[in-house]
């Protein structure tokens, strides 16, 4: 065991893959001898070589295709899309064409290809840098979308995600890279795509939340502990497909729910998991599942963060409500 | 006041570069020789071959044409026009090599080995089109326009780590150079000096829009200046032309000096797509018959027939040959299963999600009934 931030635990995530498997390639914008801009492949190119870790052209279109390409020749490509905002720029690449490559091709060939990707607000960058575009990905048929909420299931999930035959758009949240460590093995690993976890039990509230959020909520649960309601946390760890049977045994018991996520009310993921939520629990609800979300604006200006951004004090606000209807 | 003394004359540069893309011709309207020292090597059997293919093709544009009017057809984009074009830089291929085709580049996937049936359910929308046979290396045809050229990248780029004898070939049209992932695509393999062929089939108009829209530059060859890869010009409607440049293309490839550009300056004589184009609307009967004069198949006939190759009896027997195939072909496309909803669902992923697992069930049941 040794202790690591998130940053650390996906570096060495990718170091095992690539001792692992030959096959696997890492490759985007300035990954090979500098490391990665956030430093998430320090290393890698001078264990490895410039032949399985190296920079490409400032070109995000070309990047998620060139990882498609390179497929055909059975390669595993681990790509990284500098930051997810850039997503525009090769949303053919990825939902057009990446997300659809094993169905057009009727089975006879696949795209096991992860694209990583930091996101997420709190560190005061630029434009564009840390929109929650996840929701646009979770929408699409043939993808697989991650986002770890710590460095355990940092590990786990990218080796899981390297290995996994069918793509995986793996989303690192940037306020979680190097926020705190965790007991992380030194051996590998994996954590299962498409399983929630439970991160904390509860009878009187599910709490449901990824990402930057999962903290949020845990410092929420401890919050109105003190006010006597016990909430279950649960961290979705994979946002496509959510594991539903996790979310409807804890509804079940609790009777309440929470979604709480980082992106705008009409983004993410919350419309869809409240939605199926609703199908499968109503006769256990005890009042209507609440959403805590940003507003439906653009991501905000770099000093209107603080502001912006939900937080520990909106869910505590929306558990009460529920918990009170 | 002193006149500031001119330094740099930008027009000069362009003009410069602009005159540099002529035309490479071998084959003139007439099918004579005009280029001896470009006269690929190809043995007298292999230029029959070519022909035949080229025969075979124009039939099964006609055909296909017409079994889209009557319904037994899908998706068709004509072909006729383009033989030299698309078959000729096909031939200069090898079985190891990969296509990625644009919608109208049918005819090169199945002349590197697609079954014509497979190509017949492609057109109609049948997943079991889009099963290619082991050793075939192709992708289907891509309908996003570019998107086929910077996986090409990718694809060259992986011959080259594996260290193959082989290289990556792509066509789109002229349209399709205004687009991003075009000039990206060139790019990528020239950074990485890829075995890439990246062809561009320059048949005047993207739907309706004529090429002079697309953009200003004298060529589209000279786009490859760009990204600092060899480029050529070359007479889309000779069959040998066009062999020639993408056999130098593909030498230079596998000896790993990078990518090429190959603008075909060619032309349809049918519609966009069966899809409900009527090009009377934006070309004239002029431009059609100006065309119809430099047909591919009609100066190959005429080189040909003067080596004493060729003969009517042998145009007649492969265009039988060709009604023939493709009678056979459609048959069997009719015997195709039609698809199921699990079927669909069952060749998303290699692990099934839970939403789909769910749903799997649902449909089970409604299959079932």
């Amino acid at each position: 065991m040794a202790q690591m931030t998130m940053i650390q635990a996906i570096t060495n995530a990718m170091q095992t893959e690539l001792k692992n498997d030959e096959n696997v390639l890492v490759f985007g914008e300035d990954v090979g001898v500098n490391g990665g801009v956030f430093r998430a492949t320090e290393g890698l190119q001078k264990e490895f070589g410039e032949d399985r870790v190296f920079d490409t052209p400032l070109a995000e279109s070309g990047i998620a295709s060139l990882a498609l390409g390179l497929t055909l020749e059975g390669f595993r490509p681990v790509a990284e899309i500098q930051f997810f905002g850039f997503l525009f720029e090769a949303m053919d690449g990825v939902a057009g064409q990446i997300a659809r490559h094993r169905y057009r091709s009727g089975n006879s060939k696949q795209a096991p290809v992860v694209i990583r990707s930091p996101f997420g607000g709190g560190v005061h960058t630029p434009e564009l840098h840390a929109d929650s575009l996840e929701g646009l990905v979770a929408q699409t048929p043939g993808l697989k979308v991650v986002i770890p909420s710590n460095p355990y299931d940092a590990k786990g999930l990218l080796i899981e995600a390297i290995r996994s035959n069918d793509p995986v758009i793996y989303l690192e949240h940037m306020k979680l890279y190097r926020s705190f460590r965790d007991e992380v093995p030194e051996e590998e690993y994996t954590v299962e795509i498409g399983k929630a976890k439970v991160k904390q039990e509860g009878e009187d509230i599910t709490l449901i939340a990824y990402g930057a959020m999962v903290q949020e909520a845990m410092k929420a649960a401890e919050e109105l502990k003190e006010e006597g309601i016990n909430a279950e946390v649960i961290d979705l760890v994979t946002v496509s497909p959510v594991d539903y049977d996790t979310l409807v045994k804890s509804v079940e018991k609790t009777n309440r729910a929470v979604m709480i996520q980082e992106a705008q009310r009409q983004a993410g993921i919350a419309g869809q998991v409240i939605s199926e939520l609703q199908e499968r629990t109503i006769l256990s609800l005890e009042a209507p599942i609440g959403r805590v979300t940003a507003a439906d604006t653009v991501y905000p200006f770099t000093a209107a963060e603080g502001v912006w951004l939900p937080n520990k004090k909106d869910i505590v606000q929306k558990a009460k409500e529920t918990v009170e209807f | 006041m002193a006149t500031q003394k001119k330094t740099f004359d930008a027009v000069e540069v362009l003009n410069e570069i602009e005159s540099k893309f002529d035309m490479v011709q071998i084959l003139d309207q007439e099918g004579n020789i005009v280029n001896e020292d470009l006269m690929p090597d190809l043995t007298d059997e292999q230029l029959v071959e070519l022909m035949e293919r080229m025969v075979w093709t124009r039939v099964l544009d006609q055909r296909s044409i017409s079994l889209n009017r009557q319904g037994r057809l899908g998706f068709y984009a004509p072909t006729a026009g383009q033989e030299a074009s698309q078959l000729a830089s096909q031939y200069a291929l090898e079985s190891d090599d990969y296509i990625l085709p644009g919608y109208r580049d049918v005819p090169q996937l199945i002349w590197q080995g697609l079954p014509l049936t497979k190509a017949f359910l492609f057109s109609r929308g049948h997943f079991e089109g889009n099963q290619f046979p082991e050793g075939v290396n192709a992708l289907s045809p891509q309908i996003i326009i570019g998107a086929q050229y910077v996986q090409t990248a990718g694809v060259a780029l992986g011959i080259k780590k594996r260290g193959k004898d082989a290289v990556a070939i792509t066509y789109t049209g002229d349209g399709g150079t205004s687009q991003g992932d075009f000039y990206e695509g060139i790019n990528f393999a020239s950074a990485y000096k890829a075995p890439a062929i990246f062809v561009v089939q320059n048949n005047q108009y993207a739907i309706s829009t004529p090429r002079d829209l697309q953009t200003n530059a004298k060529t589209l060859a000279q786009k490859g200046v760009a990204s600092g890869i060899p480029s050529v010009l070359v007479d889309g409607m000779d069959a040998l032309a066009v062999y020639k440049v993408t056999k130098e293309a593909r030498e230079r490839a596998v000896k790993g000096e990078g990518p090429t550009l190959i603008e075909t300056m060619t032309y349809r004589y049918g519609p966009h797509t069966m899809a409900g184009d009527d090009p009377t609307r934006y070309r004239t009967e002029e431009t059609d018959t100006e065309w119809e004069a430099k047909d591919p198949i009609i100066r190959f006939r005429k080189f040909l027939e003067a080596k004493g190759l060729w003969n009517e009896e042998k145009e007649n027997q492969h265009i039988e040959k060709a009604k023939e195939d493709i009678k056979n072909a459609i048959k069997e496309a009719d015997g195709v299963e039609k698809q199921t909803v699990t079927q669909l669902m069952e060749i998303m992923y290699d692990e099934m999600p839970s939403n789909l697992k769910e749903q799997y069930e649902v449909y089970k049941e409604k299959e079932s009934k």
